[in-house]
This record gives structure tokens, C-alpha cells and sequence, in this order.
């Protein structure tokens, strides 16, 4: 059986405009696109991207990186803050991470976010779409990299939230400008992390179930304590919150940390360059993942592709988009046209 | 044969779970059952007054009179108890979240019938705790919960001292998969968290808190395990008996008596070959009867073809005469207990014991039930549990005949009528409560409703019963809503845990090992073929809280390899089609057992069109009639599941071929 392309895929130029344009339909049709992986898919992607790429999102609109141990309250914490954003007329737009089972337990995934941070009413100025991590390495899936620029092309603020067991930190920290970590209250976990500095340390944190009392005044003091690292940014002093979401306390102050972080970056010059390294380390990374090492070669080295996205740096979609079909047309002078091609078929072929 | 002896046994109460689309029809259906020997009543109420709506809310739409009999002011109550004299009826109100306002309405209604509220008799469901783990009805967040169930404790023990504030169910759980002992271990450990909460209230004298203890009472299922059943009650007398002595140091033995009611196992009646269910009652019906130890004090049976639909009169008039055969024409109750000195049945009864005693302290050991519950550990207790039956079922290991073996049948005379066996509620009944809740609106005191609903208010601030104001509030012709409104403005809404809580290892429970790692191979293709792996979203529209059918699909799906968002239950059919945009998905699952999937499958469909999402497959689980099945699939459901699917991974292979022959892929074929 050929293997044709039973999926209707959209025009990215047209779909572009359409999500400027706020379009919920458009957005969620843009998200299904990213996540794409048929061949057509991923060159649609590519200018989707390019599309929507430009100055705007250098200056515009907050990400927001939300993290921390399972059980922290990070959708309850999420939904009060959504709350906040909601009632002083921003738009808000959600990447729920949730962990995949194991490629040999089936890899599925239950997404059980959504319940915990949608408000019971019907709201239009909120989006909320859930994601499996699909066991990738660092714990937050490739496709919320692209996922969340696309959301900040129409929202002004997007969150993403994941789940902190170890490594995944280390991306989202890649990710946001303002990363929050949520602390579990009698919880050794955010102290450790610190204390390795395998994580870049977060912007805000939160320490949740401050109904608790005495062991989440205890873990807020601990942390202030550990958080005295050399890569901290001179003039910001990376607060540490006292809240509860479920008794709705502490949430306005901690709420108001968001918009004095991003105001910090603007004003001292590190909201774009920070975006800007953020997107050269996902194209990096994006390149690597689909040609490996000897496609980055093909395209002339990690050097040299680093050069050029700074070069264009305000259009480093654009830079990706004619990299990756400078690699693919390499490629198939060097393989086989067909192996390429096939490759995403050879599951369904064998089945079928 | 010998006349049956004089000094016979006096039998237990004799209900029927009843009530349907208005107040008024419920009123006449009573009172044709009392006619006929019933000796009890006992009220199934609609979920909008379960959930504390009222009857003109969205999300009523679609649910008014379902279920239940819609109640929204004290003038429903008082068209329900028409001619039926409050002082000697003994009334039983399946109702959790809202019982405080119901028993509130009763109490309301017979200070205005002036009948003193010591005379009444009955029971108020009342236990919220098993609400968030099976059933779903649950409103405000454990901890006012536990402090509605404490007031209406303290207040009856003072005030209407012969009811039954709380009735801890048991039952609820084995509906959710639970093994006896796990029954007993849970059910006594929701005893304790109520019995702990209103004693540290400090409103009742310490003298005076065997009253309490003795006003508990349960609520129990029985399965067609009988003899297991049968011991699992024994075990329940003698572990209450022992744990109010110890833990409550009450010493007069007679308020130590366990006192339970009944309803017969809903779960194993099955839709093919329905007629099997009168045994299957029957046997399960001997086993709360016969050791006069640890005899129910009050039954209701389900009728034969519940699981088809709603019953009508004749299905539940033979109910009702099974127990009268049982009580009146055996000799069961010219006998003392027959299972003492059974070294078979004690041996049974301890092993029950041991087991749920080692439980409960399991439990004790992470802080009780409501922290277990939060925790989502015995969810997942429980989920494990059904999924393991469920498995037995598939893999034929648990017989159940009619459906996994013997399923030879010929064509059934019961079954053939034009109606289907089963009952219609009243389609205008939602229409008319509507405008007689208006009318009520507008005939009242606004000012006296104001203030009412401010004191109810001010009671929930600052810890004050509730009781009071509530009567104050049923008096003044307060409705269902607006007490629900005032306690969710103070008390808020309880959020139900993440669905990673539900996310049980189930690599032991998935059935046969060939035919799962088949069913993913066929999953993940998909996937690749369309691009990206197959999303399914998972929800309840409408207000009917039983998730675990759903929860079940969800597991499942996610074993099979399926990305599962699950949405929970409540939801209106806005808020399912605007998440299978935003998430999207291949695939949208709905599950309504509340019967009133007609209404809110085409909304479903018709929100779905709106978003130009028409091409997103919808499939449909629950309890289903034939021809309601056939109407959604002409409507444009792709696939409509009922429990005589009871085989999950046939489902799923039947999932993966719609979402293939909507994405224009060929269906694979059947399994070998």
C-alpha cells in the first residue's frame, strides 16, 4: 500500500493570519499542525512558524514557566493565577504537560490538568490545550517549544505547566521568560535541586498549602536560604511566596511578582536576547532531533548555524525553514530519495 | 403443612427506590405502592436538586425529573407527602450534598402540617464522604461537607430524635468495584471521620454521645457472592460493635447494634437476558436476611430490567412481592440466628475481619479517610479493584450468565412490548416544573426570602448549625438553588483530583497479553498515519456524577497507547465541544447514565457543528435503551456502547475503526 496522506492539512500562510487574528478555531488547527509529524506536516509547520515569527514576539506578550513536584497544587495554583490575569481583561493560554506511560506500557497518557484548571464557566478569553511529555529527553516535549510561540502570537500570557522530576526544569527554564517553581511544603525536592544546581534557578517561587502553617513558613525560609547562587541576575531578588490556592490566600501579591519580572527583563534589555537564545536552542535542537549530528554537518556545523540565526535573529523561523530544506535537499543527493519518505509509513505498512 | 408459628419475627421495612419527573406523579406512584403492602418510602430525587440547581439552571437542562422527583421548594415537598401522613410514614431520602436542605424541607413541612418534629421517622442518605469516591454528587469541598453532615447530626439527636441523620454507605462503594473487605474497612472508616467530627464540635455533652453513635446507620450493598455477603454483615456487627465500645466507650450494648438498610447489587444485573436478574436479586436478598445477627432493618430491590431504563409500576410491584414472599410465606422469622455455630461462616467472618481491620489501619496511618480520599489513594484502590472484575468478566474467569457464557437465548415475551419494557419519564415535566418554579417566585415574600438566605449565610460563616436557618430558609419558600448558591458563595465548589490519580498501573489488569500489545500495534499506527498519536477526550455532560464507566474507558484507552484527556464530570455540552477544539482530539467520548441522553448527545453535536468539528467522531456510553441507541446514531454518533459491551478491548478495537474510517483510513480487520 502507498502510503498516502489521508489528512487534511491548512493553508500556514492563510492560518497565519487567522491566528493573529485570535481565531480559536485557527489556533487549535495551528496546535494540531505543530504537533504534525507526516513529512507535508512538518514543511507546513516550518512556515506556519515563519509566518507568525517578526518583532512582536520580542516584545510582547509573558511566558510563563510553571513547575514542580507532582502533588505541589501546580493546576490549582495555575487556576487562581488564570483567575487574576482573567478579571484585569488579559487572555490567557495553557500547555498542561502531563508525563506519557512508557513506550512498552503502550505510551499513552492521561491529561487530567484541564479539569483542575478550567473555571466552571464558559470562558473565550481562555485556552487550554493538554500535552503528553511522549517520554522525550528533558522531560517537556519538543512540540511546546513551536506550541508556545504560536500561543503568544494571540494571547497575553502563556503558561506552561509541567511536572519537575529531575531533569525537566532544565528545559523549561529554556523556555519561559519567568519561571516559576512550586514547592510542596515539607518537601526536601526544591532545596535539593537548588543545592546541585542542576536547575537554573527559578524566577519566583511559590510555596503552596501555606495553610499548612509552621512547615511551609519553614520550606519558604529554607529556600530564601539556598537560593543565594552565583548565576543569580543582579537586581532581581528572586521572591519566595507564601500561598494557598485551594483558601485562595496570598495569591494576589504572588500574582503581582509576574508582571514586576517581565517589566525587570524589558527594562534591563534581557526580554529579547533571552527569547532569542531560547528559540536558536530549539531550533538547534530541532535540527539535530530530525538529521542528527551529520545533518547539523550538512548545514555547515553548530557554529556556523548559530551565526547565522543571530544574523537573523528576529525571523529565526524563517533561517530554520531554509536550513532544514537546505539539509533535506543534501540529504537526498547523498540517500536514497525513498528512505525518507517511507520512514514515517513502515508502522502502518507492516500493520496493514 | 404446619400454619406459619405466631410469635414470628416482626419483618424489616419494605421500600422502594422511587420517584420520577414531577412531584406530583412521584405523590400518586407512593401511594399506589403503599397500597400494596410497601411499608416504607424511599425518595430518588433528580439530580438538580442532588447538585443543588434549580430547575430553570443550564445545567439542569435535559436532568429535571430524570432520575428522580425534581424537589425545589417546600410547595414540591408538600405535593409529595400529599395525603400521606408525615407522622407515620417512616421516609428515606437518598440525598448527600443537599441533605441538610431536604431534611430541612421535611422538617419545614411538618411545622407547618403542625406535626411536632420529634414524631418524624426516616433517613437522610447524608454520607458526602463516598460521593467524591463513586456517585458524584458531591457539591462543596470535603471539609464543609464533613461539617454539613456534623450539623444535621447535632441538630436531630436534639430535635427529631427518631431519624436517622446519616446513613454510611457501603453500598456506593462495591458500585465502585470494591471487595468486601474493602467495604467493611472504608465504610467504618467514614464512621469514625463523622463520629470524630461531631464529637470534637463539642455541641453534644459527652454524656450524651452513645445517643450519637447509636442515631449511626449504614447502608450496605449485597452481591451474588451470598454466603460472602452474608458473612461480610456479621463481620460489619461485630467490628461496629467492638470499635463503638473501644473507640466511644459506649456500654450499653443495644446502641451499639449495627442497623443497616439495603439495596440489592445494581452492578451484576445484567441487560442480556434480563429476566436472570429475579434470581440474581432473590439470592442476593438471602443474604441480608438470613443470619437474624446481622438481619437489615430495612430493603429495597432493584427491579429486573433496570438496567435496561427507568422501571414502570408493574417491574417495581414485583420487587416489592419478592420481599413479601421472602418475610411472609418462609419461615425465615419463626427462627432464631441459623448460621451460629458454623465453624464454615465464623471462619469466613474472622478472615473478613482480620482483612479490613489491617485496612483500616492503613488508612489510619495516612491520617484518615478524607486524607486517603485526597490523597487519591483509595480511588485508586478502587479502580484497581474493578478493573481486576472487569478482567475476570473478559477472561470468562467470573461467570456471568447470560453475557460471558450460556448466552443462548430464545426471544424473551417480557421484553416485547411497544414501550421496551421500560418507562418514559414525562417530557413535559421539565417544561412544567420550570413554570411552577416561577410561579412559586413570584407568590412568595422577597423580603422574608432575603433575609432568610442572609441568615443561612452568616450561619455558614461563622460555624453556627445550619439547621436552624435552613428550616428558616424552607419556611420562607426558599428554593433548592438558592440554598445551594449561598453555600457555594461561602463554602465553595470541590474540585474532583487530577486524573493522574485514576491512573492506576494496570499492566496487571489489562487482559490478554496478545490481544493488548495487538490493540497498541493498531493505536500507535494510526497515530502514524494521521501524524501524531491518537488524542481521545473523556467526559459526562449533564449533572450525573457516575464516573466510573467513564473512568474505566479512560484507563483503559490510555493502556491501549490512546493520549486521554479526561474531562470530568458536570460539564454542559459548550464546555465538551470547546475542548475537543482546544485540546484536539481524534475522537470524543461521552458517558450519561442519567437516562437523559437524548437531550444532551444532540447538544453535544450541535456545538460540535458550530466549531465546524463535525468531522470529530462521537461515541456514547451508558444505560441506553435499543431504540434510543438507534435514534443518536441516526442523530450521527458513530458507535453507542450500553453494559453489554462489557468486553473494554473490544471497545477500543471498535474506537480505533472509527477514528480510521473518519480520517478515510481502511478499518483494520477483526482479530483472530
Amino acid at each position: 500500500m502507498s502510503p498516502v496522506n489521508p489528512v487534511n492539512l491548512p493553508d500556514p500562510e492563510q492560518l497565519a493570519v487567522r491566528i493573529m487574528r485570535g481565531e480559536r478555531a485557527a489556533v487549535a488547527s495551528g496546535l494540531n499542525l505543530l504537533d504534525n509529524k507526516l513529512a507535508e506536516a512538518r514543511n507546513r509547520s516550518a512556515s506556519l512558524l515563519a509566518s507568525l515569527t517578526g518583532e512582536r514576539w520580542l516584545n510582547d506578550g509573558h511566558l510563563i514557566g510553571v513547575t514542580g513536584p507532582p502533588g505541589a497544587g501546580k493546576s490549582s495554583l495555575v487556576s487562581a493565577m488564570i483567575r487574576e490575569w482573567r478579571l484585569s481583561g488579559r487572555t490567557v493560554g495553557v500547555l498542561a504537560v502531563d508525563p506519557s506511560s512508557r513506550p512498552e506500557l503502550g505510551g499513552g497518557a492521561l491529561l487530567g490538568d484541564r479539569i483542575r484548571i478550567k473555571n466552571s464557566s464558559h470562558d473565550e478569553g481562555l485556552f487550554i490545550r493538554s500535552l503528553a511529555n511522549r517520554n522525550q529527553l528533558g522531560g517537556v516535549a519538543t512540540e511546546v517549544w513551536p506550541m508556545s510561540w504560536l500561543l503568544l502570537a494571540c494571547f497575553d500570557i502563556v503558561v506552561i505547566e509541567t511536572v519537575g522530576v529531575g531533569q525537566t526544569e532544565i528545559d523549561i527554564a529554556e523556555i519561559g521568560d519567568t519561571v516559576c517553581y512550586v514547592a510542596q511544603p515539607a518537601s526536601g525536592d526544591t532545596i535539593q535541586y537548588l543545592k546541585s544546581g542542576i536547575i537554573e534557578i527559578p524566577d519566583i517561587f511559590a510555596v503552596n498549602k501555606s495553610d499548612l502553617g509552621a512547615p511551609a513558613r519553614k520550606t519558604a525560609s529554607e529556600i530564601g536560604r539556598s537560593a543565594s547562587r552565583q548565576d543569580r541576575r543582579e537586581n532581581w531578588d528572586y521572591p519566595v511566596c507564601l500561598v494557598s490556592a485551594t483558601m485562595n490566600t496570598g495569591i494576589k501579591p504572588f500574582h503581582d511578582h509576574f508582571d514586576r519580572h517581565r517589566k525587570f527583563l524589558a527594562n534591563a534589555g534581557l526580554l529579547d536576547k533571552l527569547r532569542i537564545r531560547h528559540q536558536s536552542a530549539w531550533v538547534m535542537r530541532l535540527l539535530k532531533e530530525e538529521f542528527g549530528t551529520f545533518g547539523l554537518e550538512l548545514a555547515g556545523g553548530q557554529t556556523v548555524i548559530g551565526e547565522r540565526l543571530r544574523e537573523n535573529r528576529f525571523n529565526q523561523f524563517e533561517e530554520y525553514e531554509r536550513m532544514r530544506k537546505h539539509i533535506l535537499s543534501r540529504f537526498l543527493s547523498v540517500n536514497q530519495p525513498s528512505s525518507l519518505t517511507t520512514k514515517e509509513h513502515l508502522d502502518e505498512q507492516i500493520i496493514v | 403443612m404446619p400454619a406459619a408459628r405466631k410469635n414470628r419475627d416482626q419483618p424489616w421495612l419494605m421500600r422502594t427506590y422511587s420517584g420520577h419527573s414531577s412531584a406530583r406523579a412521584s405523590n400518586a406512584l407512593y401511594r399506589t405502592n403503599l397500597a400494596k403492602g410497601q411499608t416504607g418510602l424511599s425518595v430518588a430525587f433528580d439530580l438538580p436538586t442532588q447538585t443543588g440547581y434549580d430547575a430553570d439552571s443550564p445545567l439542569a437542562r435535559g436532568e429535571v425529573g430524570k432520575v428522580g422527583v425534581p424537589i425545589s421548594s417546600i410547595e414540591d415537598m408538600d405535593q409529595l407527602f400529599d395525603q400521606i401522613p408525615l407522622d407515620q410514614m417512616n421516609t428515606s431520602m437518598t440525598i448527600n450534598a443537599t441533605a441538610a436542605w431536604l431534611l430541612s424541607l421535611y422538617i419545614g413541612l411538618a411545622q407547618r402540617r403542625g406535626i411536632d418534629p420529634t414524631r418524624l421517622s426516616g433517613t437522610t442518605q447524608n454520607d458526602i464522604i463516598k460521593e467524591y469516591l463513586s456517585r458524584g454528587t458531591y457539591i462543596y469541598p470535603p471539609g464543609p461537607s464533613m461539617r454539613l453532615i456534623a450539623d444535621t447530626i447535632n441538630y436531630t439527636v436534639r430535635h427529631v430524635p427518631k431519624w436517622n441523620p446519616t446513613n454510611i454507605c457501603s453500598y456506593h462503594l462495591q458500585e465502585a468495584g470494591a471487595t468486601p473487605v474493602q467495604e467493611l474497612a472504608y465504610a467504618l472508616c467514614t464512621a469514625m471521620a463523622v463520629l470524630d467530627r461531631v464529637k470534637a464540635s463539642g455541641e453534644i455533652a459527652s454524656e450524651a454521645f452513645p445517643q450519637v453513635v447509636e442515631r449511626i446507620s449504614f447502608f450496605v450493598n449485597a452481591g451474588i457472592r451470598f454466603v460472602e455477603e452474608c458473612c461480610k454483615l456479621r463481620a460489619f456487627g461485630e467490628m461496629w460493635d467492638e470499635l463503638t465500645l473501644s473507640r466511644y466507650q459506649v456500654a450499653d450494648p443495644k446502641l451499639r447494634r449495627f442497623r443497616y438498610g439495603v439495596q440489592v447489587n445494581s452492578l451484576g444485573l445484567t441487560e442480556p437476558q434480563p429476566e436472570n436478574n429475579v434470581q440474581r436479586i432473590v439470592l442476593e436478598m438471602m443474604s441480608v436476611v438470613l443470619s437474624k445477627r446481622a438481619r437489615a432493618r430495612a430493603i429495597q430491590l432493584p427491579a429486573w430490567n433496570e438496567a435496561m431504563g427507568l422501571p414502570r409500576p408493574w417491574d417495581q410491584q414485583w420487587a416489592l412481592r419478592m420481599q413479601q414472599v421472602m418475610a411472609f410465606e418462609t419461615d425465615l422469622l419463626e427462627y432464631d440466628d441459623i448460621l451460629d455455630g458454623s465453624p464454615v461462616i465464623a471462619a469466613k467472618v474472622s478472615e473478613l475481619i482480620e482483612g479490613a481491620k489491617r485496612e483500616i489501619e492503613n488508612v489510619e496511618a495516612q491520617g484518615g479517610i478524607i486524607a486517603a480520599i485526597e490523597s487519591g489513594y483509595i480511588k485508586r484502590e478502587l479502580v484497581g479493584s474493578h478493573m481486576n472484575r472487569l478482567r475476570a468478566i473478559e477472561s470468562g474467569d467470573l461467570k456471568i450468565i447470560g453475557v460471558n457464557c450460556f448466552q443462548e437465548t430464545a426471544e424473551s415475551p417480557l421484553t416485547v412490548g411497544s414501550d421496551g419494557a421500560i418507562m418514559k419519564t414525562d417530557p413535559a415535566a421539565e417544561r412544567e416544573q420550570i413554570e411552577r418554579l416561577q410561579a412559586h417566585r413570584k407568590n412568595r415574600n422577597d423580603a422574608e426570602v432575603r433575609a432568610a438566605l442572609q441568615g443561612l449565610s452568616d450561619a455558614a460563616r461563622s460555624g453556627e448549625n445550619i439547621m436552624p436557618s435552613s428550616i428558616r430558609c424552607a419556611l420562607a419558600g426558599v428554593s433548592t438553588g438558592e440554598w445551594g448558591d449561598s453555600l457555594r458563595a461561602v463554602f465553595g465548589e470541590f474540585r474532583p483530583p487530577t486524573g493522574i490519580d485514576i491512573a492506576i498501573d494496570s499492566r496487571e489488569v489489562l487482559g490478554k497479553k496478545d490481544r493488548v500489545t495487538d490493540l497498541r500495534t493498531r493505536v500507535a499506527s494510526t497515530g502514524n498515519a494521521l501524524g501524531r498519536p491518537l488524542k481521545l477526550l473523556v467526559g459526562k455532560p449533564g449533572l450525573d456524577g457516575h464516573s466510573n464507566g467513564a473512568e474505566q474507558v479512560a484507563v483503559k484507552a490510555r493502556d491501549v497507547g490512546f493520549e486521554v484527556v479526561y474531562d470530568g464530570i458536570r460539564l454542559t455540552p459548550q464546555q465538551i465541544a470547546q475542548a475537543a477544539q482546544e485540546e484536539g482530539v481524534h475522537m470524543v467520548g461521552l458517558s450519561i447514565l442519567s437516562g437523559s441522553h437524548m437531550e444532551l448527545v444532540e447538544s453535544v453535536l450541535q456545538e460540535l457543528r458550530l466549531r465546524d468539528l463535525s468531522n470529530v467522531p462521537v461515541i456514547a456510553g451508558g444505560i441506553i435503551p435499543r431504540e434510543d441507541a438507534d435514534k443518536l446514531v441516526a442523530l450521527g454518533v458513530r458507535a453507542v456502547y450500553t453494559p453489554k459491551d462489557f468486553n473494554l478491548n473490544a471497545i477500543m478495537e471498535d474506537m480505533v475503526n472509527v477514528i480510521r474510517e473518519c480520517n478515510g483510513l481502511e478499518r483494520f480487520a477483526l482479530p483472530q
